[in-house]
This record gives structure tokens, C-alpha cells and sequence, in this order.
């Protein structure tokens, strides 16, 4: 673009040129180079694409079934990968494997302890044979992307808890249940906090004074013990989808008052605009106004703001969740896993239990709101 | 009115001044060459459409342009008041010696009476702040000075209004304000970056002749920037009329009314409605627009709009200041005279 | 001002009114009576009289309609100070909590300056130096506070505390001291703790207000009253300090309203995890076992000391922007 602009600038040379302007791109146009030229964010989107394709395709990447216990392989430690053997002539070989563990038993502390063993060779592979499941729920199919070649062998490439489960399967299938609480409550969310907010800008008035009131007060109080008081009502014997629904509504209470904020906001500034007042001269109605020249203009930002919305609420499940009183095992997400690690002594003995979950939140969440700071800056060419 | 006396020294001499913008889409030439001396008890005005860097140009002489923008050539002396010489050009960003010019010596006021001023605090303080930030005063005579100026400049209930804040204040009060702030220090030099824009027709005769009597008290030098000829020929002494980055004539403003040599001030002249003039006459326009500032016109700038322009000299190099008439202008037109004489 | 202190004032009931209502809501919400609860305990332990249960029956109002038994304990929190009686521990809840909820408070306004006292410089740091190393740095840690909840940064303190300083997690002060009046050791060792909820919940906070401060003042940097500052010649710290950053102040301070509330419900969580003598591992405890009015109690007593923080944050506010105070 800029090579283009002094081109045009050195184009200027013809006296008949004389409105000579740079090229000028169309909104959704300027937003895209704005994003892009945002590299972190850009970063970020494909980071995000990723861990959604993590969600559909779990299955496919775990590598063992998540409710599979191993009274063999309690706290087992994170196995490593290597890519060559060692022939018994010294010479080495290409073999992708890990090494097996040796479980031993100290006599006197009487605690299990783990040595990797060096002559137990897993050898690991790409497509190779697991457990049955069905891609994306229809699909039968029992290859996974990567694993050990022989699915009688079992690996931890991020270790196990305290039941010997694949902590790395668990993260990969808990990304399904924690990400769509996001996508879920922003959903919702959006479904309130668009229709009032509008309302409320709209209108204006005593609507306008009664909404604004709830949202005030809805954010003057500390929502935590709220949701604790919400979600430990729910009963512990109600099923895991039922608890799923009660939980991401819960958590999506806090989303949607930031965003009927920001909708009232674009709605006010918006009403007083000249265009605004051409389109209901014209003898459109309200809702043809909102639906046709409102919404159009702010509908980046509100992208934004739903972006910066998910980390959000999938914080709040997995604090939920740690807490023991959001989504109950069975159901596996990132919370729930997390509450594994909830006194210091597992996590001295299991740090992984911590690490690996805590990592992978971490990083969607940093994601997710480098991908939303992003958008917005893309969304507001006169920002700086 | 305007002075016959012309004193020799000016205040303030600007030599091939010239400040870029360096954005992300190219090098804006904001002000790309000029000239122009400023002298003691005496109106310089700046006239020029919006965009031409006249703004700029002013702000260059206390370096107060805010990035991207900066000066890249040129030299800004001024004489102060001992004798002693300063480039302000060059003058170290943010330097005691700078610090010391601005607002003792050379005072601005600005365009926007709203927003020019800080929002929460007191007018009264922040006239004080300039007054102790220069002179050696305790704050009860600051404050006394303060009331004093708000007085001078026209401000009813001086004592009352030094307690109020801006948002309380009509525009011209606001104005006149600033022009209290500015003159807290007795400046030699007053730039005013048009002072009367923002404000209603008879508040900004009020402020004019406010800023003409001052100038008469203080002796000081005033540059005033504006777009409005209206302004110009009322107070104007000199006149130096800017087209994009350049000054294109300048001269006395009897000479520049009656005789304006350069096209482009010719067809500023003639696109201001005259009372008495026919009625039935269109007002003329200057045709098309002025060029984005990041394609410049090669050779004269003004020669995509102008009448008389003249394909193989107009578009090779650009036109250098040159006497012409009562006046001096950056025209081929004279500068072909003189090379056949 | 006494104007808009009234007006402030007036807007607050509905708002503790509508508090109390849906605390109540919400302690009423698990089926089947807290009575039920209890007289299901007690009867393994020996049993509870008719009587007794009767009387407990019409003092709360149990088995009566919503609004009877809100007003029931509505009145009697009011009235007489009396939030009702701890089932789990058998003890009026009046006793119970005051101790707990200060400090959840002592520790949510400490937490509070440290978010200032970090989030002011840095963010006028990274504004001021836009797009310099330092900004980044800023921007970058910013967002990582943002991103790691609570919960898990308490975890990772306390396990990093314990395996490579060896220090005592948990609790506010050690073990040692917990019996002991106060005294300057049991002082210094309480600071020696305390830092460590100050700093995790702080750090998600404070990365927000540097995000919010960078941005005002932002705003504030390039508009015309900054140049004429600059004009006067001013050195730019003393202009900077005494214009934008003032300016940008407002909105900083106003962030109280919201930051209070996150504060409060942060350290609800940390203290559960750091088992601090606080609202949190209480509250979660009671709502667990469904000791309704001890939950109920402490819901309460937080949102209303929290709205009441956000009233004073807006009276503060009003009190250093003129153009507020005008309206």
C-alpha cells in the first residue's frame, strides 16, 4: 500500500491530475490490513482455529480413552520422546518411541517411585490403532493422529493422575466442554446484552434508566460468591448435560452487561447521526433503521467485545469447576481437571497435574484476548 | 492601520524552514521552504486555506509540532531581548533555554478556546502557573496578576471568574482567557493560530481589536494566522499568503489588496463577495482542489489550479520568492519578466 | 455536591434492597428446607425435640410463602442485628463472620493500592513511551495477568514457595503464631504472608489498569490543552503530571466501581485455595453443606460493604472532577 501511495505521489507529474488521491480501501478492507498488520493477533487467530479443531476432533488426537485407569501408573510422571535406538552393535536407528516406565517401590518411605527404563521401547507412530470412537459423532473410526503403534502399550506424554488417566488425553477432550462454555455463554450473552442494550439506546428515556440501573447494579456486586450460591444449588445427581446448560448460563450473566453497555453506547452516539436521520426521513421504520444502517456500523466491535467475552466465561467455569461446584466428574474440562491439583502436597508429588492443564488455559485465554484486542483495534480506524 | 515605520532588527527571522510529517503512508511536507521576517510592534498575518501549513509553520517557531512532525532544514533565529541570538531550530528539544523562550518570550494562543485549555482546573491557576513558572513572584502577586490580566483582557468579575473552570465559561470568555495566559509574561512575540475561527461574528471583532490594543501597549509583535481576508484587512501590517508548505507573496497589506501579483492570491481576492458588486456576477472559485499532501505537484504546487500556468516551465523547478510589483511572489510569470529583460 | 451525595444515596436502596432480595433468592433455591437439613443430622446424633423444631419452623417461617420468610429475615438482620444461626455449627452467625469478612476487606483494599501503586507509574509509562521496549513488556505481562486466573497463580506461588523457599503456605500467619495475642513478631510474620494473596490477586487487576490508564491517557496526550501547556514552557514531567495525567485520573479512579467487586470475588477463591482465615473458604463451606443463613449472611455482607465501596469510589470521584460535581 505504501509502495502504491508514493508511486501515485511520483504519478503527480501530469498537470491534468489534479485530484491525484491515494487509493482508498473499503472499511472491511482497512480492517483486515489493520488486523493482519497486527502480527500477535494474527498469531493468535490461528492459535485459537487451532484449539477449536482440538474441540471437534478430540478423539482423534487423545491418544487414550479418558476414563481408562491404570492401577499401574498412579501420578506417573510425563514420558519423553526420543527419535533414535541404539542397536546392540552401538549403531543407531531411526524409531520414534518413548521409554517405558519402571515402577519401584521404596521400602522405607513406602512411596512409589518412577525411573524411566531404558530397554522398554515404545515405539510410537502417525494414524495408528486406538480405542473406538465416532469423529465428531457420526463417523466411526479407530485411528489417532499420533500414538504408541501397539494400543496395548500405554503412554504419558503429559502424565497421569492420581487413577493412572492420560492427563494429555484429558486436556485434549476437556478443550471440547471448556472452549464451547465460552462459545455458548458469549452466544447468550450476546442474545441479552445486544437486545437490551438496543433497547436502551434506542429508546432512550425510562427504559433506557431502568436497564442501566439492573446493569449497575448487576456489576456493583461481587459476582463470585453469587455464582457459588448459583451453582452450589444445583444438585449433584442432576445429569452432566443439565449441569453443562445451568453452569454456562450462570457464567454467562457476567458477560452480557459489558456488552449491552457498549451496544447502548455505539446506539446513543449513533442516534445523533446525520445519516441516521436521513434513513427514518426516508420513511424507514425502526426496525428497518437498526437492521440496515445500525447494526452494519457497529457490528465489528461488537465481534470485539464477544471475542474479549469467551476467555472471560472460561475463566469463570474453570474457577467454578476448581472450586467443585460448576460441571461434577464424570464431565471432563480443564476446571475439573484442575481441581485434581487443589492441595500443595499432589502438586509437590504430580506437578504435571498443575502445569499441563494450567498451561493450556493459559494459553487460550492469552489467545483469545490477543485475538479480541486485535479485532478491536481493527474495528477503530481512529484509534491509535 | 497600517505603520510606516519599519524598524530594522525583526524579532524572529525563519529562513528555509522546513518540517516533514514522516506517517506511515509517506513524508508529508507540512512547511517545505520559507521565509519570512517578524518584527516588534507589528501584525504579520498568515493567510492561506486550511491544510496549507500555516499552523505548522507557527508551531515550528516554539517546536511544539507533535510527532510524526519534524524540522528537517532550515533555521528560526531569534533575537532576544539582550542582544543575544538563538536558532530556535535547533535549539535541544525540551532544553531550560527553550522552556525559558516559550511563554516569556514568545506566547501562543490557539484556535480552539475549548479545548485548548485544561478541563479541570481553575482558569485562575493556570494563569498563575505561567506567571511563577517565569517570573520571580510569590503566588499572592501571581494571583494578583492573574485578576489583574483577566481585567485587562475584558473579563467581568476578574476576582470571581479566577475560581471558575473552563467548562464554565462561554467561548470568547475562554479566549480571552487564554489570551490573559498568554500575555502573563509580557511576550515580545505573540502567535496567534486563528484566535477568532471557533467564535461568533462579534466576539471575534472584540478579540481582534483586544489582540490590536495589546499589541500596541506591549509593543510586542503579533503573527497571526488565518484563512479569513476579512481578518487580514483589518488588522493586518504584513501579509505572507501560503500554499501548500510555501509562501507564495508576501508584502504590506496595502500592496497585497491593491496589486496582489501571484495568481493564487488574485483568485483568493476575487472569490470574497464585495458589497456593491454586481449582483448578478457568480463568484468566482479557484478551480479544483488542493492536491493531497502526499502528491505534491512537481515545479509550483499551485499550477494544477492555476489559469496562467505555463506547461514546460511551470512543471520543471519551483518558483523562488522575487520582487514583483509593490510585493515579492514565487510566480514564473514574474520571474520570466525578469530573465528577458 | 450535597446534591449529588443525595442523589447518590437515593440510587443505593433499590440497589441493597434488590441485593437482599436475590441473596435470599438464591439460599432458597436448593429443594426441601434447611430444617430438613438439620433435623436429618441431628436425628443421627441423638434427635431434636418437636418443639424446638417448631419453634425454629416459625421463628424463620419456614413452609410460608417467599416474601413472609424474606421479611422474616429481613427484619430480623435490621431490627435486631440478628442474621440467623449457623445449622452446621450451631452458633448464631453473627458470631461467626465478623472476624472472617474484615479481613477478606483488610486484604481486598490492600490489594486495591498495590493495584495502584503498580498500575499508575507503568501505565503512564507505556503510554507516554508508546511502542517502546518497556511498553511491550508492559502490554505483554498485561496480558499474561490477564489470562492466568487466580486460582492457578495462588497454586503456582504456593508450590514455587514451598519447593524453593521453603516457606510455610497457607494461612496468614504460621501455624505457631495462630493462638497468640498480637505482637510485633506475629506483625511482622503476617506481613511475611500476607503478600502473597495481595500480589495474586492484584495481578489480574493491575494488568487491566495499566491496560486503562495507557489508554486514557493516550487520549489525553495529543489534545490542544497538552500544546498549550507546552507553549508556556512547561518541562514536560510537570506538564505531564499536572494535565493529561490528571485528566486521565478520572476514569482511573472511577474503575473502583468495578475493580472492588472483582477484588472481593478474587479473593473469595485465593483464600479458598491458600486456606486463609477469610469469607471464602467459610462461604464455600456453608454453601456446600447448605448452611443457608450463614451463606446467605456472607453473600450479603459482601455485596452491600461492596456497593458501598463503589458509593464512596463515585463520591471520590465527584469530589476531584468539577465537571461531575456540576452536573
Amino acid at each position: 500500500m505504501t509502495d502504491q501511495t508514493i508511486q501515485l505521489g511520483n504519478g503527480g507529474m501530469q498537470p491534468d491530475d489534479t485530484g491525484a488521491m491515494p487509493d482508498l480501501l473499503g472499511p472491511r478492507a482497512l480492517m483486515w490490513r489493520k488486523f493482519r498488520r497486527h502480527r500477535v493477533a494474527y498469531l493468535s487467530l490461528w492459535v485459537v482455529v487451532f484449539i477449536y479443531a482440538m474441540a471437534l476432533f478430540g478423539e482423534f488426537l487423545a491418544t487414550t480413552d479418558i476414563q481408562q485407569t491404570n492401577r499401574r501408573a498412579p501420578f506417573a510422571p510425563p514420558m519423553s520422546i526420543h527419535m533414535f535406538v541404539e542397536g546392540e552393535d552401538g549403531s543407531r536407528q531411526l524409531l520414534l518411541h518413548a521409554k517405558g516406565l519402571k515402577l519401584t517401590l521404596d521400602p522405607v518411605e513406602r512411596r512409589r517411585t518412577f525411573a524411566e527404563d531404558p530397554d522398554k521401547v515404545i515405539p510410537l507412530g502417525f494414524f495408528v490403532k486406538g480405542f473406538d470412537y465416532h469423529l465428531l459423532g457420526v463417523i466411526p473410526m479407530d485411528r489417532h493422529f499420533f500414538g504408541p503403534v501397539n494400543p496395548k502399550d500405554r503412554v504419558y506424554f503429559w502424565g497421569a493422575d492420581r487413577l493412572g488417566r492420560d492427563i494429555f488425553s484429558r486436556i485434549v477432550m476437556g478443550t471440547r466442554v471448556s472452549m464451547s462454555i465460552g462459545l455458548v455463554g458469549v452466544a447468550m450473552s450476546l442474545v441479552i446484552g445486544v437486545s437490551l442494550g438496543g433497547l436502551s439506546g434506542y429508546y432512550g428515556g425510562w427504559v433506557d434508566n431502568a436497564i442501566q440501573r439492573l446493569i449497575e447494579f448487576l456489576r456493583s456486586i461481587p459476582t463470585i460468591p453469587l455464582w457459588m450460591g448459583l451453582a452450589a444449588a444445583i444438585p449433584l445427581d442432576w445429569p452432566p448435560l443439565r449441569t453443562y446448560f445451568v453452569v454456562t448460563i450462570i457464567v454467562s450473566m457476567i458477560g452480557w452487561t459489558s456488552l449491552a453497555r457498549e451496544v447502548r453506547g455505539k446506539f446513543l452516539s449513533l442516534r445523533g447521526e446525520d445519516f441516521i436521520t436521513a434513513a427514518r426521513l426516508d420513511g424507514l421504520s425502526d426496525w428497518q433503521v437498526i437492521r440496515l444502517h445500525m447494526v452494519p456500523s457497529f457490528s465489528s466491535h461488537i465481534i470485539a467485545s464477544l471475542t474479549l467475552a469467551v476467555p472471560l466465561m472460561i475463566l469463570a467455569e474453570t474457577s467454578l469447576s476448581f472450586l467443585g461446584i460448576g460441571l461434577q466428574p464424570p464431565t471432563v474440562s480443564w476446571g475439573t481437571l484442575l481441581k485434581e491439583a487443589q492441595n500443595i502436597r499432589t502438586i509437590i508429588q504430580a506437578p504435571w497435574l498443575l502445569i499441563a492443564p494450567g498451561s493450556v488455559i493459559v494459553l487460550a485465554v492469552l489467545a483469545l484476548n490477543f485475538l479480541g484486542d486485535g479485532l478491536r483495534d481493527a474495528a477503530d480506524p481512529h484509534a491509535h | 492601520m497600517p505603520q510606516t515605520h519599519m524598524p530594522t532588527e525583526p524579532l524572529v527571522e525563519i529562513r528555509n524552514l522546513r518540517t516533514h510529517f514522516f506517517t506511515d503512508d509517506g513524508v508529508v511536507k507540512a512547511v517545505e521552504g520559507v521565509d519570512l521576517d517578524i518584527f516588534a510592534n507589528r501584525t504579520l498575518c498568515i493567510l492561506g486555506e486550511s491544510g496549507c501549513g500555516k499552523s505548522i509553520m507557527a508551531r515550528s517557531i516554539l517546536r511544539i509540532v507533535d510527532a510524526p512532525g519534524k524540522i528537517v532544514d532550515g533555521s528560526i533565529i531569534y533575537h532576544n531581548a539582550t542582544g543575544q541570538s538563538v536558532d530556535l531550530a535547533r535549539a535541544r528539544n525540551g532544553s531550560r533555554q527553550l522552556r525559558d523562550i516559550r511563554g516569556q518570550d514568545i506566547a501562543m494562543i490557539f484556535q480552539e478556546p475549548m479545548s485548548s485549555l485544561g478541563p479541570i482546573q481553575k482558569i485562575g491557576r493556570q494563569i498563575t502557573e505561567t506567571i511563577l513558572l517565569h517570573r520571580k513572584v510569590t503566588k499572592a502577586e501571581a494571583k494578583e496578576i492573574a485578576i489583574d490580566l483577566l481585567d485587562r483582557v475584558g473579563i467581568p468579575q476578574p476576582a470571581r471568574r479566577f475560581d471558575s473552570y473552563p467548562f464554565e465559561l462561554s467561548g470568547g470568555m475562554r479566549q480571552r482567557a487564554m489570551i490573559a495566559m498568554a500575555l502573563s509574561c509580557q511576550p515580545r512575540l505573540l502567535i496567534a493560530d486563528e484566535p477568532t475561527t471557533a467564535l461568533d461574528v462579534t466576539t471575534q471583532a472584540q478579540i481582534l481589536d483586544l489582540i490590536a490594543e495589546l499589541k500596541e501597549e506591549l509593543q510586542m509583535g503579533v503573527m497571526l494566522i488565518t484563512h479569513d481576508l476579512g481578518v487580514v484587512a483589518e488588522v493586518a501590517g504584513d501579509v505572507a499568503v501560503m500554499y501548500m508548505g510555501k509562501v507564495v507573496e508576501k508584502g504590506d497589506v496595502f500592496s497585497i489588496f491593491e496589486a496582489p501579483q501571484h495568481p493564487y492570491t488574485r483568485a483568493l481576492l476575487e472569490s470574497v463577495p464585495r458589497m456593491g458588486g454586481g449582483r448578478r456576477d457568480r463568484l468566482p472559485a479557484i478551480r479544483g482542489m488542493v492536491p493531497h499532501p502526499l502528491a505534491r505537484p512537481s515545479g509550483c504546487t499551485f499550477r494544477t489550479r492555476c489559469d496562467h500556468a505555463m506547461a514546460g516551465i511551470c512543471d520543471r523547478s519551483e518558483p523562488v520568492l522575487t520582487p514583483a510589483g509593490e510585493t515579492q511572489a514565487a510566480c514564473f510569470l514574474h520571474i520570466t519578466e525578469m530573465t528577458d529583460d | 455536591m450535597l446534591g449529588f451525595i443525595y442523589r447518590r444515596l437515593l440510587y443505593m436502596i433499590p440497589t441493597v434492597v434488590l441485593v437482599s432480595v436475590v441473596t435470599f433468592l438464591i439460599i432458597q433455591l436448593p429443594p426441601g428446607d434447611y430444617l430438613d437439613t438439620l433435623a436429618a443430622e441431628l436425628s443421627d446424633s441423638g434427635g431434636l425435640d418437636a418443639g424446638t423444631m417448631e419453634a425454629l419452623r416459625e421463628r424463620y417461617g419456614l413452609g410460608q410463602p417467599f416474601f413472609v420468610q424474606y421479611w422474616k429475615w429481613i427484619s430480623g438482620i435490621v431490627l435486631h442485628g440478628d442474621f440467623g444461626l449457623s445449622f452446621e455449627k450451631n452458633l448464631p452467625v453473627g458470631d461467626l463472620i465478623w472476624d472472617r469478612l474484615g479481613w477478606t476487606f483488610a486484604i481486598s483494599l490492600l490489594t486495591l493500592l498495590f493495584i495502584w501503586a503498580v498500575a499508575l507509574p507503568i501505565g503512564i509509562y507505556s503510554a507516554v513511551r508508546k511502542y517502546s521496549f518497556g511498553d511491550y513488556a508492559a502490554t505483554f505481562f498485561g496480558f499474561i495477568g490477564l489470562a492466568v486466573p487466580n486460582f492457578l497463580l495462588a497454586l503456582v506461588m504456593m508450590y514455587v514457595a514451598f519447593k524453593y523457599f521453603g516457606q510455610s503456605v497457607g494461612g496468614l500467619v504460621s501455624p505457631e503464631y495462630l493462638d497468640q495475642p498480637w505482637n510485633w513478631d506475629k506483625l511482622v510474620n503476617l506481613l511475611q504472608h500476607i503478600w502473597m494473596p495481595i500480589f495474586v490477586v492484584g495481578t489480574s487487576g493491575a494488568a487491566a489498569l495499566i491496560r486503562i490508564m495507557r489508554a486514557n491517557l493516550l487520549d489525553e496526550l495529543y489534545r490542544p490543552y497538552v500544546v498549550t501547556a507546552r507553549a508556556k514552557g512547561m518541562s514536560e514531567f510537570q506538564l505531564l503530571l499536572r494535565y493529561p495525567v490528571r485528566v486521565a485520573l478520572n476514569p482511573f479512579i472511577s474503575t473502583i466501581g468495578w475493580i472492588l467487586p472483582t477484588l472481593v470475588s478474587g479473593e473469595i477463591i485465593v483464600a479458598v485455595v491458600m486456606n486463609l482465615p477469610t469469607t471464602g473458604p467459610m462461604l464455600l463451606r456453608a454453601l456446600l453443606v447448605q448452611d443457608m443463613y450463614l451463606a446467605g449472611s456472607l453473600i450479603l455482607i459482601v455485596s452491600l460493604l461492596t456497593v458501598l465501596g463503589t458509593l464512596i469510589s463515585d463520591l471520590l470521584l465527584a469530589w476531584i472532577d468539577p465537571r461531575i460535581r456540576y452536573q
